[in-house]
């Protein structure tokens, strides 16, 4: 009886707001503007999905939003899991504390001032053609293009990644590694039969984070992104909030990634990643 | 240690390398707030600390300031109360759906912020919400929850139920117990997970923008101001600030527990 009651308000909020909130989302999705009066109307139709389906231009948005996305999510995996494995294995205790916090700094420093720091370093006379230059290479001059946007998303999603494949490699005990030494695995063997696998749900799990959050942004895409290089975001922002507002499109777009992130958490499950988080 | 000699050198210098990567970025924008200069280039030749007084006293600053602190306040409060609420039930009582909802709580920041923010947008419209203070604290509070009940199940996890049963064995009623035994052994707990929500809430912008309305708060003052590149110089000075004033609550939250934040790790 106590429990109900202390469930009450968490789920109301979460119910009643949020759940209900997503439900608006998806159905305002079926809804449609009136050219005229540019009124929301409350017809059930598909329309806004079809334009979405067929026209070459919205669909160019969302591979570009979802390739990113994976490329972003590969990318700090490989990153992430050398000083994860560091961080678990290798490092003693007071390094580990001290790295853990080194990770943990960045990601809860401002995301805006971090996507921020990047365009000032990409910029054309910013510090890193400077430093090219300085060693006698040509500028790369990568601000404003998809390099940028892979690069500071990968950047800026990183910790996310580091800590629970940290947490899933921490948690394998030394003598399974052992085991498979005993048993004539090689290190590159034991890395692929043994530990890779045990750390699988850590990587899905801090890939749910690298993946979904690169998939609803649209501030690094405005920031460091180049003249077309509109993400699902930009779209969803654009269209819902802007001059020619329609909500109703806008809703629909936003619902590509939630149909996306749908498909994406029910087979993280499967391989045991919230187990993981 | 059964890493080869190789192994162990290569994966030091990678952690530097990552550790590096991680953290110069913030240091470049840090020296900006002192470039005398109006233009953003590389390097900064000339010093100076001349920015800090027009920014502290930009009157559209110092509101979108306020609005945000206001907010985060807000929304910490709400989410200190919803999440150790719904931490101490699903601590104490096994019951049907009880992932389920650690799953509902996860969702507002494993999903696209633009996803949370879309949804109550249209759910403000649909029901005639003026956008306001309120709906940016509704927002915000919404995926503060799951820091402040991560941080909560996982100490109440920790703690031994025999602390509270020798509670209830000496005579102290329900109240006593939680003022004088759960609250004691919680309180680093919630004081850490109110600092992460804080900062969160402080520095979020994708939801805000949508549940805003024409309000600015600190960081939509920020994104506008570098979208369309102007006011730089004070936006350096107050990202200067902001990065100072995040690494102290971190820091703190970070020593009273070890088990912070969105993603926990277990010890």
């Amino acid at each position: 009886m106590r429990a109900f009651f202390e469930l009450l308000p968490p789920l109301a909020w979460f119910f009643l707001l949020y759940l209900a909130a997503l439900a608006v989302l998806f159905v305002s999705a079926f809804w449609s503007v009136d050219p005229f009066t540019t009124e929301v109307v409350h017809t059930w139709n598909t329309e806004n999905f079809r334009e979405i389906v067929t026209s070459p231009d919205w669909r160019r948005v969302v591979y570009r939003t979802v390739g990113i996305a994976a490329a972003v999510t590969i990318t700090d995996a490989i990153l992430a899991f050398p000083i994860a494995y560091y961080m678990a294995r290798l490092a003693s205790p007071r390094m580990r504390t001290l790295l853990f916090v080194l990770v943990l700094l960045p990601l809860w420093s401002s995301y805006l001032v971090r996507v921020y720091a990047w365009k000032v370093i990409l910029a054309q006379n910013g510090i890193l053609n400077w430093s090219l230059e300085k060693i006698g290479l040509p500028a790369a001059n990568i601000g404003y293009t998809n390099t940028a946007m892979w690069l500071v998303f990968s950047y800026i999603w990183l910790p996310f990644m580091i800590l629970p494949v940290y947490a899933s490699l921490e948690r394998i005990p030394d003598s399974y590694i052992e085991a498979s030494h005993d048993l004539g695995g090689r290190g590159f063997r034991t890395l692929r039969s043994v530990i890779l696998p045990l750390a699988l749900p850590g990587i899905v799990a801090g890939s749910i984070f690298t993946f979904s959050l690169t998939l609803g942004d649209y501030i690094t895409p405005t920031l460091v992104g180049g003249a077309s290089s509109s993400f699902i975001g930009n779209i969803v922002y654009n269209t819902g909030l802007g001059a020619a507002g329609n909500l109703p499109f806008a809703a629909a777009f936003a619902s590509i990634p939630l149909l996306v992130m749908a498909i994406y958490l029910l087979l993280a499950r499967r391989l045991g990643a919230f187990e993981a988080l | 240690m059964i890493e080869s000699r190789a192994t162990r050198i290569g994966l030091k210098v990678w952690t530097l390398l990552v550790v590096l990567f991680l953290h110069l970025p913030i240091v470049i924008i840090i020296l900006y707030a002192f470039n005398a200069q109006t233009a953003q280039g590389w390097p900064i030749t000339e010093w100076t600390t001349k920015w800090f007084s027009p920014t502290l006293h930009d009157e559209e600053m110092r509101q979108a300031l306020w609005l945000s602190l206001k907010a985060a306040v807000g929304a910490t409060v709400i989410a200190l109360v919803l999440g150790s609420l719904a931490a101490f039930a699903i601590h104490r009582f096994k019951f049907f759906g009880r992932d389920m909802i650690s799953f509902v709580f996860i969702l507002p920041i494993a999903l696209p912020g633009i996803i949370t923010g879309m949804a109550l947008n249209s759910f403000f419209v649909f029901w005639h919400v003026n956008f306001g203070i309120w709906t940016i604290i509704v927002g915000h509070a919404t995926f503060c929850v799951v820091i402040i009940f991560n941080n909560v199940i996982a100490r109440l996890r920790r703690t031994p139920t025999s602390l509270v049963e020798a509670s209830m064995d000496l005579g102290a009623d329900g109240w006593q117990t939680f003022r004088y035994v759960t609250l004691p052994t919680i309180s680093t707990a919630l004081v850490s997970g109110a600092l992460l929500a804080f900062a969160l809430s402080f520095d979020e912008v994708i939801v805000t923008t949508f549940t805003a309305g024409v309000q600015n708060t600190l960081p939509i003052w920020i994104f506008g101001n570098i979208r369309i590149g102007q006011q730089l110089p004070e936006v350096n000075v107050v990202v200067f600030l902001i990065l100072i004033g995040t690494i102290l609550p971190v820091t703190i939250a970070q020593r009273l527990t070890s088990e912070s934040g969105i993603l926990r790790t277990r010890r």
